[in-house]
C-alpha cells in the first residue's frame, strides 16, 4: 500500500521538524477509503491542515484514486500516465504570487493546466474542493494559510475566496473558471447552487470541508448548509465531505450532516477524534472581595481583574453582552495607570474599528481585548495566554471553547480563570470547572430542520435549474436535520412558495414559481429570482440603528437642525433606542454618549461629559444556562459535602438558606412564599435558564389572575422566577386555597399558552423572522435599495391577521417551533413541568429567604442602572440581606 | 336633522361619468348651529371646531348629532396588491377590515358613513374584491347614506361600488378631505398617526389620533396598514408647533398624551 502522504508533503513537513499528526494521517486514510469524515479536535491541533491534506494530496498527484479520469487528463497527451504517478510540476511554473487568491481576471489562462478541449473552448479541470466557513473573515484567513504549504510545496494549485466583498467581474469569472479550491460561507453557496451554471460548476467537485461545524449546525444557517449539501450530492454524488469540529456531546449526530441520509436508515460519516491535548488549566477568581448577591458586571472583582490583565502578556476578557462589555472597558480604562494597550471588541462596533482592534492584536499589540461571543470563533492568535471569563460560564461546552481561545498550541495548557459575579454564578462556576475537567459536553443536539429556511432553498431550487416535486422531496430528506420531514409540510412548503399557502386560493395569478407541462417548477419571472438573490441567507439582524457622533446641540427640548455626517460609531439595537428618551445618557463604543436626535435608520449622539451613563439594561445575553449546568448547580446544592470546595460566603449563605428555609433537593421544585411590604411574593427555583422562566412567570401571572391571586408582576433570572401579587399566596395554600400542583400544572402549555401568544411581542418579532427567511417579505430590494423603516406594512400587523383567518399556516407553524427551542424556550419547561410533578415542596416564611435575595434583587432592574441606580440598589440589597439572614 | 339626500338621490348622483366616478365633486352640508359640546372631560370625546365627537377604540369618529360615522385608510385589498408584486401577503386583510368595520357601524348605527379616503390600496384594487367581501360592503350601506372620499391611493372609483364619491364633503365647521391641510375644523387621514410612548424603559407603540381642537388626523383603519411616528415632519407642518394631543387607542380606552411626550 502506498504511503499516505506522497514524499513531497513527508519533506515539507520533515524541513519545517514537524511530524504528520496522527489525525491528519487518518483523515488520509478516510479519503483514500473514499469515506467522508468527522474531525473532532480541539483548536490547535492542526485542524485546518488535517482538512485540506487530502485535497492537497488528490491535487498534487492529479487526481482523487478513487476516482475517474478527469475531464482534462482525458484530453491531453500526458493522460496516459499510469494511474497514481504523480504529476510533477515544475515549481517555477507555478510560482506562488500567481497562485494568491487575490489575483485577477486572465491569469489562468497563463497556467498549464487550463488545457483545450479540441474546441478552442478553455476549461480548466474544474472545482475540486469547496471550503464552507460560518465568518468571511475566516475564509480569507484560511486562503492566506493554505498558500503557504501551496507555494512551499510548489503545487500547481489555485486557492480563491468569494465572500460578499469579492467583486463581480472575479465572481463571474470564478463560475466559468473556477479554481481547484473555493473558500466560501453557506450563503454565497446557496447563490452559486441557485445558478444555471450550477451543475457545470459542480459536477467536478471532490470534496467539501466544514470548518466550525459545530457552531454552524446549531442555527439555521445550518439548515441552510444542509440542504445545499442535498444539493451537491446530487449534483456531484462523489462528492466527499470532512467536518471540522470541536469536541460536541453527540458527535455521532453530527456525523449524520456529512452524508446522504437513506430512507429509513441513518447513515453517518466515520468519526477520527484527534487526542493529545494538554488538558486546560482553570480556576475561579478568589475574589478578597465580598461577592455580591445578584448582578453581573463584577465590579467588585475589577481591580483583580486588572491586575490579571497586567501579570499576563495578552489576555482575552470574555464578558456574556455588549453592555458588560462596554462597561467593563470603561471601568477598566479608568483605572489604567499603567496605560495597558486594552481593547474593546463585540458585535455593535463599526467593522473597520473591529479589524483593527483583530489586527492589533495578530501584531501582538494589544495586552487585553474585553470582547463577547463576537471573539468565539474566528482567527486563530497564538499569543494569547489567558482567559478570563467573567460572569456566568453558562455551558460547559461554550466555556470550553472559549478557554480554547488561549494558546493555540495543542501540546501546552491553555489557562483560564472565571470570575463569577454573584454568588449563584460562584456555584455555576464551580460545575462548569468540573465539567471540563471530565471534559463533559452539553451542545445542543442537532437541529430539525426549519420550515422557512426549506421555503427559501426550494425558491433557490426554481431559480436554477427545474424541479420535479418528487425529485427535490426526495433529495432534501436526504439532509440529516431534514430526514423526518414529511410530505405534507413538504408540499405546504411548496405550495407557500408558490401562492403563499393559503386557504383562500385567491393567488393562483400571482404565483412566484409555476410548474410547466411537465409538472416541472420553475421561477415565473426574472424579478423573483433576482429578489432571491439579494435576500439568500437566514441571519435576519435585530432592526439596527446606525450611531453617528455629532456635536451637542446643548439644552434639550430644541428641535433645532442638528450636523449631519458625523462619525459612525456602530450600530445598535433599535429596541434599546425606542426604549431611551432623548437627552438620556449612555455608554457606546467605550464613550459615555447622549440620545439627541433619531432620523430614519440614524441615531444621533454626542458626548457627553457626565461620568455615569443609564447603561442598557442586562439582558442576560443570547444563550441560556445550559440543561447540563443546570442539573450541575441542583446537585452541587444537594450535596453539603461538596459545598466545602465553595468559598465561605458562598458557604455561609448556603447554610443560612438551609437553617431558614430549605436547600432545593436535586429533582424536586422549591416554591417559598412570604409577605413583603404589603405585598406577596412566590418564589420558585426551577433553574432552567431565563427564557424559560420569563415564559413560566408569564403563564404562571394568567393562571393566578384566574385564581383571583392578583398578580401583579414577575421577575426571572437563570436560577429563580418570583412573582408578587397582593393576594396572599400563603393564606391561600394553607387553607387548600391554592393548589401548588395546580397551578404548576403542564397543562399551562395548552390554553394558556395559546392565549399568550396571540398577543407576544416574541412571537411577533419570531414571526417576522420567519416571513424574512421565508422570502415573504424582503429585506433587501431590487431597483434602488430602500431602508427596512421604508417597507410599508408591519409584518405584526400581518401576523394578527394571518393567525385570526388561517391559524394553521406554514410560517405559523415555523414560527411555532422556532419558539419551542428559542426565546420561549417552551421544550425545557414542558420538561422541568413533568420532571417536577409530584416533587413540589413548599415553605411557608416569614420573609424573604437568603436563596430568594438574588431574584429579588432583579426586581425593578430593568429601568434603572449605572452608578446613581446602583447605590439605590445597594441600599435595597443591604435592607434584602438584613431581612433574610436576622 | 340634516340628511345626505340631495346629491345623491339613489345612492349615486350626477357625479358619475361612464363608470368611474370624478373626484371633483364637493359635499357640503349646512347645519343650524354646532352643537354644544357634550360629555366634557371624558376621555372617548374629541372636540373638534368647537364639535365634540365620540372617539371609537377600533380608530372611528362618531358625531352623535349627525348620526354620522367616519373611518380613514382602510386600504382594502393591501394584500393582494403587495402580492401582485410578488410579496404574497395573506388575503385576509380585507374580510378582517371589513367586519372590524362592521363591529364599530353595529356599535353607532350611524345614519351615515365617510370613508376619507384610501378605502382602496390601488387604482384596481375594488375589481380584485371577492364577491362575499363586496357583499360585505353592500350589506353595511344598507340603510344608510355612504361617501367614499377619494384618496391619493383611489382617486376614482366606479359607480358600482355604491354610496357617493367625493373629494370633499363639509358638514357645518367640519370638513372631511382625505390630505391633511392644516385649515381649521378639518378631519383628514392619509398620514396614519401612531405614538410611541415610554415610561420607565418600557415602550409601547399604538395608533392615535392627532387633534389639538381646531383639526384632527384620523389613524388608518386597515387591518394592514402601519403608522407614521406623529413625531415626523409631516405633522408639525399641519398642526404647527408640537401643541397638539396624541389620542392614543388603548386596549380598554384612549389615552391623551401630548404629542411632545410621544416618540
Amino acid at each position: 500500500m502506498d504511503a499516505l502522504l506522497p514524499d513531497r508533503f513527508l519533506g515539507w513537513f520533515a524541513a519545517r521538524g514537524w511530524t504528520p499528526r496522527e489525525h491528519q494521517l487518518a483523515l488520509l486514510g478516510k479519503a483514500r477509503q473514499d469515506r467522508s469524515a468527522l474531525l473532532i479536535a480541539p483548536t490547535g491541533a492542526g485542524k485546518t491542515l488535517a482538512g485540506f491534506l487530502p485535497t492537497l494530496v488528490e491535487l498534487s498527484i492529479g487526481r482523487a484514486p478513487s476516482s475517474p479520469l478527469p475531464l482534462w487528463e482525458r484530453s491531453t497527451p500526458e493522460g496516459r500516465r499510469e494511474r497514481g504517478e504523480p504529476r510533477v510540476q515544475s515549481p517555477v511554473a507555478y510560482p506562488s504570487p500567481q497562485l494568491s487568491p487575490t489575483r485577477e481576471e486572465g491569469a489562468h489562462s497563463a497556467h498549464s493546466y487550463v488545457v483545450s478541449t479540441g474546441r478552442g473552448v478553455q476549461r480548466s479541470r474544474g472545482l475540486h474542493t469547496l471550503y464552507i466557513s460560518p465568518l468571511k473573515a475566516l475564509a480569507v484567513d484560511i486562503a492566506r494559510n493554505l498558500e503557504t504549504p501551496i507555494a512551499q510545496m510548489g503545487l500547481p494549485i489555485k486557492v480563491e475566496t468569494r465572500t460578499g466583498d469579492t467583486p463581480v467581474s472575479r465572481r463571474q469569472r470564478q463560475r466559468r473558471y473556477p479554481p481547484d479550491i473555493l473558500l466560501t460561507t453557506p450563503e454565497q453557496l446557496a447563490l452559486l447552487l441557485s445558478s444555471d451554471d450550477a451543475p457545470f460548476l459542480f459536477s467536478s467537485l471532490k470534496r467539501i470541508v466544514l470548518d466550525e461545524l459545530h457552531a454552524l449546525v446549531t442555527s439555521k444557517r445550518g439548515d441552510l448548509l444542509s440542504l445545499d449539501l442535498a444539493r451537491l450530492w446530487k449534483l456531484a454524488p462523489q462528492v466527499r465531505a470532512i467536518g471540522l469540529s470541536a469536541t460536541v456531546a453527540e458527535p455521532d449526530s453530527l456525523a449524520r450532516f456529512l452524508v446522504p441520509q437513506r430512507d429509513g436508515h441513518s447513515e453517518a460519516a466515520d468519526i477520527v477524534v484527534a487526542g493529545g491535548a494538554a488538558p486546560p488549566l482553570v480556576e475561579m477568581l478568589d475574589s478578597r472581595e465580598r461577592l455580591p448577591w445578584a448582578g453581573h458586571t463584577a465590579r467588585h472583582a475589577l481591580g483583580e481583574i486588572y491586575d490579571l490583565i497586567k501579570r499576563n502578556k495578552t489576555s482575552l476578557v470574555f464578558v456574556n453582552t455588549r453592555s458588560q462589555a462596554e462597561m467593563l472597558f470603561q471601568d477598566l480604562w479608568r483605572m489604567n495607570d499603567d496605560n495597558l494597550a486594552i481593547a474593546l471588541h463585540h458585535g455593535s462596533l463599526d467593522v473597520g474599528q473591529r479589524r483593527k482592534v483583530e489586527d492589533a492584536m495578530a501584531a501582538g499589540k494589544l495586552r487585553g481585548v474585553v470582547c463577547t461571543s463576537s471573539l468565539d470563533l474566528g482567527v486563530d492568535w497564538g499569543d494569547v495566554d489567558l482567559v478570563i471569563n467573567i460572569g456566568a460560564p453558562k455551558g460547559a461546552s461554550r466555556l470550553m471553547q472559549r478557554i480554547g481561545r488561549a494558546n493555540h498550541r495543542i501540546d501546552e495548557a491553555s489557562r483560564a480563570v472565571l470570575v463569577p459575579a454573584n454568588r449563584f454564578e460562584v456555584l455555576e462556576c464551580r460545575v462548569a470547572i468540573d465539567a471540563v475537567a471530565e471534559n463533559a459536553q452539553d451542545t445542543p443536539p442537532l437541529r430539525s430542520g426549519a420550515l422557512d429556511v426549506l421555503a427559501q432553498h426550494v425558491l433557490g431550487c426554481a431559480c436554477g435549474e427545474p424541479f420535479l416535486t418528487d425529485e427535490l422531496f426526495a433529495e432534501v430528506r436526504t439532509a440529516a436535520p431534514y430526514a423526518a420531514l414529511t410530505r405534507t409540510d413538504f408540499d405546504d412548503v411548496v405550495d407557500f412558495v408558490a401562492t403563499g399557502g393559503y386557504a383562500l386560493k385567491s393567488y393562483e395569478r400571482f404565483a412566484r414559481i409555476k410548474q410547466d407541462s411537465a409538472g416541472r417548477w420553475r421561477v415565473a419571472n426574472p424579478k423573483i429570482r433576482q429578489s432571491y438573490r439579494l435576500n439568500v441567507g437566514t441571519i435576519v439582524e435585530e432592526p439596527m440603528l446606525k450611531v453617528r457622533l455629532v456635536r451637542s446641540r446643548g439644552g434639550s427640548g430644541s428641535t433645532g437642525a442638528l450636523g449631519r455626517g458625523g462619525r459612525m460609531l456602530g450600530e445598535i439595537e433599535e429596541a434599546f433606542i425606542e426604549g431611551l428618551v432623548l437627552g438620556d445618557t449612555f455608554v457606546f463604543g467605550g464613550e459615555v454618549v447622549r440620545y439627541e436626535h433619531l432620523s430614519e435608520d440614524q441615531v444621533y449622539v454626542s458626548r457627553a461629559n457626565d461620568s455615569d451613563a443609564k447603561v442598557p439594561s442586562y439582558m442576560g445575553g443570547k444563550f441560556p444556562l445550559s440543561t447540563y449546568l443546570a442539573e450541575r448547580v441542583r446537585n452541587l446544592l444537594d450535596d453539603k459535602r461538596a459545598w466545602n470546595a465553595l468559598p465561605d460566603q458562598v458557604r455561609d449563605w448556603l447554610s443560612l438558606q438551609k437553617d431558614f428555609s430549605r436547600v432545593p433537593g436535586v429533582r424536586e421544585l422549591l416554591i417559598e412564599t412570604f409577605p413583603r411590604a404589603n405585598k406577596h411574593y412566590l418564589v420558585c427555583y426551577p433553574f432552567e435558564g431565563r427564557l424559560a422562566h420569563q415564559t413560566l412567570g408569564m403563564l404562571l401571572t394568567r393562571r393566578m389572575e384566574r385564581a383571583k391571586m392578583r398578580p401583579l408582576g414577575f421577575v426571572a433570572n437563570e436560577y429563580a422566577l418570583a412573582v408578587w401579587g397582593l393576594g396572599d399566596m400563603s393564606f391561600m395554600i394553607r387553607h387548600g386555597k391554592l393548589d401548588l400542583a395546580a397551578l404548576f400544572d403542564p397543562d399551562m402549555l395548552g390554553d394558556d399558552l395559546e392565549a399568550w401568544l396571540a398577543e407576544s411581542a416574541l412571537m411577533k418579532r419570531m414571526f417576522r423572522t420567519a416571513a424574512v427567511i421565508s422570502g415573504l417579505i424582503a429585506r433587501r430590494f431590487t431597483g434602488e435599495e430602500k431602508s427596512r423603516r421604508q417597507v410599508l406594512f408591519s409584518t405584526d400587523l400581518v401576523y394578527d391577521v394571518l393567525r385570526k383567518h388561517q391559524g394553521d399556516h406554514v410560517l405559523l407553524r415555523a414560527a411555532r417551533a422556532d419558539a419551542a427551542t428559542g426565546l420561549l424556550d417552551l421544550k425545557r419547561l414542558g420538561d422541568m413541568l413533568s420532571r417536577i410533578q409530584g416533587r413540589i415542596v413548599h415553605r411557608e416564611l416569614e420573609h424573604v429567604s437568603p436563596l430568594a435575595v438574588p431574584v429579588m434583587l432583579e426586581i425593578g432592574r430593568e429601568s434603572v442602572y449605572g452608578e446613581a441606580s446602583d447605590e439605590l440598589l445597594a441600599e435595597a440589597a443591604d435592607e434584602l440581606v438584613r431581612e433574610a439572614t436576622s | 336633522m340634516p340628511l345626505l339626500t340631495s346629491p345623491c338621490g339613489e345612492g349615486r348622483g350626477g357625479v358619475t361619468q361612464g363608470s368611474l366616478t370624478l373626484t371633483q365633486s364637493f359635499i357640503a352640508i349646512p347645519i343650524p348651529d354646532p352643537s354644544p359640546q357634550r360629555g366634557g372631560g371624558k376621555q372617548s370625546h374629541l372636540t373638534i371646531a368647537g364639535i365634540s365627537l365620540v372617539a371609537d377604540l377600533h380608530g372611528a369618529l362618531f358625531w352623535e348629532d349627525q348620526s354620522l360615522l367616519v373611518v380613514s385608510d382602510l386600504h382594502l385589498e393591501k394584500g393582494s396588491s403587495f402580492a401582485a408584486r410578488g410579496v404574497l401577503l395573506p388575503p385576509y386583510d380585507t374580510v378582517a377590515t371589513l367586519s372590524r368595520l362592521a363591529a364599530v357601524i353595529a356599535r353607532h348605527d350611524p345614519r351615515m358613513v365617510i370613508a376619507l379616503g384610501d378605502s382602496f390600496h390601488d387604482r384596481t384594487a375594488h375589481e380584485r374584491l371577492s364577491s362575499p367581501d363586496r357583499a360585505a360592503i353592500a350589506a353595511l350601506q344598507a340603510r344608510r347614506d355612504w361617501i367614499w372620499i377619494c384618496g391619493n391611493h383611489d382617486p376614482a372609483l366606479p359607480s358600482d361600488l355604491g354610496g357617493v364619491v367625493a373629494s370633499e364633503v363639509a358638514i357645518g365647521p367640519i370638513s372631511f378631505r382625505h390630505e391633511p391641510t392644516g385649515a381649521a375644523g378639518e378631519i383628514a387621514g392619509h398620514l396614519h398617526p401612531k405614538a410611541r410612548v415610554t415610561t420607565r424603559g418600557r415602550s409601547m407603540e399604538r395608533r392615535c389620533f392627532a387633534c389639538d381642537g381646531e383639526r384632527a388626523v384620523m389613524p388608518a383603519f386597515g387591518a394592514y396598514t402601519g403608522g407614521l411616528s406623529i413625531r415626523d415632519a409631516a405633522f408639525a407642518k399641519i398642526f404647527g408647533t408640537p401643541g397638539f394631543i396624541a389620542h392614543v387607542l388603548g386596549d380598554h380606552r384612549l389615552h391623551s398624551i401630548a404629542a411632545s411626550r410621544c416618540y
